[in-house]
């Protein structure tokens, strides 16, 4: 709100022109979203090519057909619990080493650091199959549990930094007066930090819920039981080695999508505040 | 009587061990949708009826079956049975996937001659064969009565206008490959060789191009478009396979007839013939109710498989329930006259070079014959031999040495008890980051280290050798090659930077901006905005590249009509490296605003209001206050999130392979693209892809650190 402080009225033309910049941006965001959700409800084909992403043949053939494919209800849950549960791990595991990042030092505090950096730095297609050797070590392939520790420790790096940027925003004299009062570190951390960075808590675990949400290969590749598969990799078997259903596809993009545009909107207003304490600071 | 007892034990052994294997369910794997799907599950529990065996199905998705297959299996997990076509299996039986199946060649009297040869390696069947697939001629009864007995003939119809003669995708290989075949070409030639060169490669490409050119063939279709010519009734004739017919369904009265003769060449079009089967895994040939599933499969279910899951059944005839349907006969006669698609590994590394030389010489930038001349370049450079052996006894010399000199140092440190001290000092920090550091070691570190421990290794997996650094001088000196030719590192390293900074500058000149209009006080309707702008964030990005790759699609794309609204005629997207490249920034930008946007956002309330109206007071005019003022503020807050902005957009996949998939010619390849192209369709040389996202993740360090040191410096 600040850039603007001081304006008391802008001008007509002013303000015109700034919904103006922001209509055709807006256009620009919904205009490709727009197309999946015709192609979606679309039966057959469009005659030619259009610039308006109207249906061809309005149906809901589509949507019922995503709907009604068997084992679908357990598979939405099935990518609930795993996105749930890998925000919960991976902000459990996050919380507290970036507490200690943000307050205290200690011996390999800035390797570490470095190492975190580092990880987000190399690709993962070098990685996948030693990923996939601990998990057989660990007896977790084909269970979703594997997946939401692959999932949690991946966004963990990323939710550290976020979380760590919340913190050294967060006054220390708070937790002080607490520890003055008799509280333990622990006390302090759990009452007074936590508290205090909610809205970065609530949109980390957003990214992790998303991360683990939206991916595909590593999931196919460790499940190995039909109703405990998740959402995406059930969209994507509507995509075939020589011809897909993209209809089908459509339709399941968008309700695939419902829950995280809904999440969005929940804590859109958390999304910026979120987002400044943890700043991405780094 | 000690025979006896011992006759008795081992009968004993042997009945537990087949009760045990008995009560696990049998797990097979397939990519099968639709009624293809259906007729399968249908098998499956007369099966499970008729034995009392369970099975379980899993439909995998096609992208993940090869990864999940060969993660799966060596390791003795995995299904028993799997359905996959021949011409991978030869390669996952090297890989030990596949366990062959030793059947006297007697029993096998009822399937087709073709598929068995398919099929059989020097060790006995790689599966049993289900279904035939190969293209054949679908024609639309309504625009054309009787075909024109040749492909040249098919640019003298007459039709009405607005209908294409003939459609299919000319720019795909496994297409092209039937006219090849009909010039007597191959794609694999004589003694493994790149087969697609030469006279005959030549004139197919000739030929196509001719055709394309007088209109009797579309100019750039895709799998989607040429569905949508046929199904609207624009296209009187389409070159696919038996899959097309679902896809169709009612909307068309259509029969499928043989490929045409092509007349230059005096022979028929010859389609690849691939074969379906139903494979073991060691696993299963361990477990006798997997092969009789796979039999059951391949023999009693046939007719169910041809019925209702309108396979074209491996079978010498076809089942007396579908003898007379047109559509399988068709087929079934293609499948006659189709060339078995050869199953040997570098088959397979004969696609990208083939494909890439097909779409520049029809795309008419090369002739024909350099074209052909440089895909045979590519492929052997490909197939080259990997880096002899190394002895890695340097490599242990040197990680000695480095143990060594690093403990020296620690000992060195610890001696005036300063380390000590600290580290006792640091004890309770440990408490709060050790269960993290666990964990991110143990599925970050340690996959990321052995990761990168592989670029060091050469040859396919399973059978990897140590080759010390030699894959990174390969890559460093472009194997020989000009240093920036085509699809070397440099030249890739060059895009890859430009594509970074372009998208960079567009997503944090079109962040900051919104984020300075969405944050003026007096702007209605903000809330609404701001989650209306979030959107390209929120949807999955596979779905939305793969909906931008739609909108850029000549013939039926949104963004060919707009442009067509413009007085331009609609063009190929990915014919150009500069149409192809905006492509896939329009794309990567569109994902990437809103997480500028939304930092900004933030930042900007970092900036204090009492310094702004400071400023105001002292008579700065807005845009001194917007350099001098609020810039210089935020650029601290928002440099980290810039800077892992660009690590990802540096390492961004999806849009790369989805949208342009490196078109034209592998010029908009990124080196994460190319890293993905060598460890999965360039003979799965995992070493050389290793080594390349080694020498990523080094450019990125590299460039981290000095962004830092400037920032801090700059702090000073």
């Amino acid at each position: 709100m600040m850039s603007a402080a001081g304006e008391k009225k802008p001008s007509v033309i002013e303000s015109v022109l700034s919904h103006a910049v922001i209509v055709t941006l807006v256009a620009f965001s919904l205009y490709p979203v727009a197309w999946v959700i015709s192609t979606a409800f679309s039966a057959g084909s469009a005659p030619e090519r259009r610039i308006l992403p109207v249906p061809g043949h309005f149906t809901f053939a589509h949507v019922v057909e995503f709907v009604t494919s068997p084992h679908v209800l357990s598979q939405a849950g099935s990518s609930l619990v795993v996105s749930v549960a890998t925000a919960l791990v991976g902000i459990a595991i996050a919380l507290p080493a970036a507490y200690a990042l943000s307050r205290f030092s200690f011996v390999g505090k800035e390797a570490g650091v470095r190492l975190l950096l580092a990880t987000q730095m190399f690709p993962m297609v070098a990685s996948a199959v030693p990923l996939y050797m601990v998990l057989e070590a660990l007896g977790l392939l084909d269970t979703r549990t594997g997946l939401v520790v692959c999932y949690a420790t991946t966004s963990v790096p990323f939710a550290i930094f976020q979380l760590r940027g919340a913190f050294d925003s967060i006054p220390k004299d708070l937790e002080e007066a607490a520890m003055v009062d008799g509280a333990t570190r622990l006390g302090a951390f759990l009452r007074v930090v936590l508290p205090a960075a909610r809205p970065a808590i609530a949109v980390t675990g957003l990214f992790a819920f998303m991360s683990a949400y939206n991916e595909f290969i590593l999931a196919a590749t460790i499940l190995g039981k039909e109703e405990a598969l998740t959402l995406p990799v059930v969209l994507q078997r509507y995509v075939g080695e020589h011809d897909a259903q993209w209809g089908t596809f459509a339709a399941g993009s968008i309700l695939v999508s419902l829950p995280v545009m809904l999440l969005f909107y929940v804590v859109q207003r958390n999304l910026v505040s979120g987002l400044t304490q943890g700043g991405v600071k780094g | 009587m000690r025979l006896v007892f011992a006759w008795l034990l081992a009968l004993g052994v042997l009945c537990t061990a087949v009760r045990a294997a008995a009560d696990e369910p049998l797990a097979v794997w397939h990519a099968y949708r639709g009624d293809e799907k259906l007729a399968l599950e249908t098998l499956l529990a007369q099966f499970e009826k008729k034995t009392g065996r369970k099975v379980e199905a899993l439909q995998v998705p096609h992208d993940a079956y090869a990864a999940k297959l060969t993660a799966a299996v060596p390791r003795g997990h995995g299904p028993h049975v799997f359905i996959d076509s021949h011409e991978r299996l030869g390669d996952l039986e090297e890989r030990g996937v596949v366990a062959t199946i030793p059947i006297a060649t007697a029993g096998l009297d009822e399937f087709s001659a073709r598929a068995i040869e398919a099929l059989s390696s020097g060790a006995g069947l790689r599966g049993l064969p289900l279904a035939l697939k190969c293209l054949a001629l679908y024609v639309n009864q309504d625009l054309l009565g009787l075909p024109p007995a040749s492909l040249e003939g098919f640019a003298d119809l007459r039709l009405p206008t607005g209908v294409v003669p003939l459609a299919y995708e000319t720019r795909n290989m496994y297409f092209h490959a039937a006219v090849l075949h009909a010039f007597g070409g191959s794609q694999l030639g004589p003694n493994e060789s790149f087969g697609f060169a030469g006279d005959p490669g030549v004139r197919s490409l000739e030929l196509v191009a001719s055709l394309t050119h007088r209109g009797a063939l579309p100019e750039e279709a895709s799998g989607a478009v040429v569905g949508e010519l046929f199904k609207t009734g624009r296209a009187a004739a389409v070159v696919s396979g038996p899959w097309f017919a679902s896809d169709v369904g009612q909307s068309v009265r259509y029969r499928v007839v043989p490929l045409p003769k092509v007349a230059r060449a005096g022979q028929p079009m010859r389609p690849f013939l691939t074969v379906e089967a139903a494979a073991l895994t060691p696993r299963g040939k361990a477990d006798p109710g997997a092969l009789a599933l796979a039999e059951f499969l391949a023999r009693e279910g046939a007719e169910v498989r041809a019925r209702s899951g309108r396979q074209v059944v491996a079978l010498r005839e076809l089942p007396p329930g579908v003898r007379d349907d047109a559509f399988l006969v068709a087929f079934a006669r293609q499948a006659e006259d189709a060339v078995v698609m050869p199953s040997s590994p570098r088959m397979r590394a004969t696609w990208e070079p083939a494909e890439r030389a097909l779409k520049k010489a029809l795309s008419g930038t090369v002739s024909p014959a350099a074209a052909l001349a440089e895909a045979e370049r590519r492929f052997d450079d490909v197939v080259r031999p990997p880096p002899a052996r190394r002895s890695p006894t340097l490599a242990w010399i040197v990680l000695g040495l480095l143990t060594l000199g690093g403990s020296f140092r620690f000992w060195q440190k610890s001696r005036g008890g300063e380390l000590g001290v600290a580290l006792r000092r640091s004890i309770p920090a440990y408490a709060w980051v050790a269960h993290a550091a666990l964990a991110i070691g143990a599925l970050v570190f340690f996959p990321i280290a052995v990761g990168a421990g592989t670029s060091l290794f050469a040859g396919r997996q399973g059978e990897m050798h140590y080759v010390g650094l030699a894959n990174f001088v390969e890559i460093l000196t472009a194997r020989g090659a000009p240093l920036l030719s085509s699809g070397s590192f440099y030249l890739v390293l060059l895009i890859t930077l430009l594509w970074t900074v372009l998208n960079l500058a567009l997503h944090v000149g079109i962040g900051f901006g919104l984020g300075l209009l969405l944050s003026r006080p007096t702007l209605a309707l903000k809330p609404l905005y701001r989650v209306l702008l979030i959107v390209p964030w929120a949807v999955p990005s596979y779905v939305t590249a793969l909906a931008w790759k739609g909108m850029f699609s000549r013939q039926f794309g949104a963004v060919s009509a707009l442009v067509e609204a413009f007085g331009i005629e609609p063009f190929s997207w990915w014919a150009r490296f500069s149409t192809a490249f905006s492509a896939n920034l329009a794309t990567n930008v569109w994902l990437g605003f809103p997480f500028m946007m939304v930092v900004t956002l933030g930042a900007l309330t970092s900036v204090p209001k009492e310094v702004l109206e400071a400023a105001e007071v002292d008579g700065a005019t807005r845009w001194q206050r917007l350099t001098r003022v609020t810039i210089p503020m935020v650029v601290p807050t928002m440099l980290p999130a810039v800077l892992l902005g660009a690590i990802w957009t540096f390492n961004m996949f999806n849009v790369v392979f989805l949208v342009s998939g490196g078109e034209p010619d592998g010029t908009t390849d990124t080196l994460v693209s190319e890293a993905y192209r060598w460890a999965f369709t360039r003979q799965a040389q995992y070493g050389y892809a290793a080594a390349y996202a080694v020498l990523i993740f080094l450019l990125l360090s590299f460039a981290s650190k000095a962004t830092s040191r400037v920032s801090t410096a700059r702090a000073r």
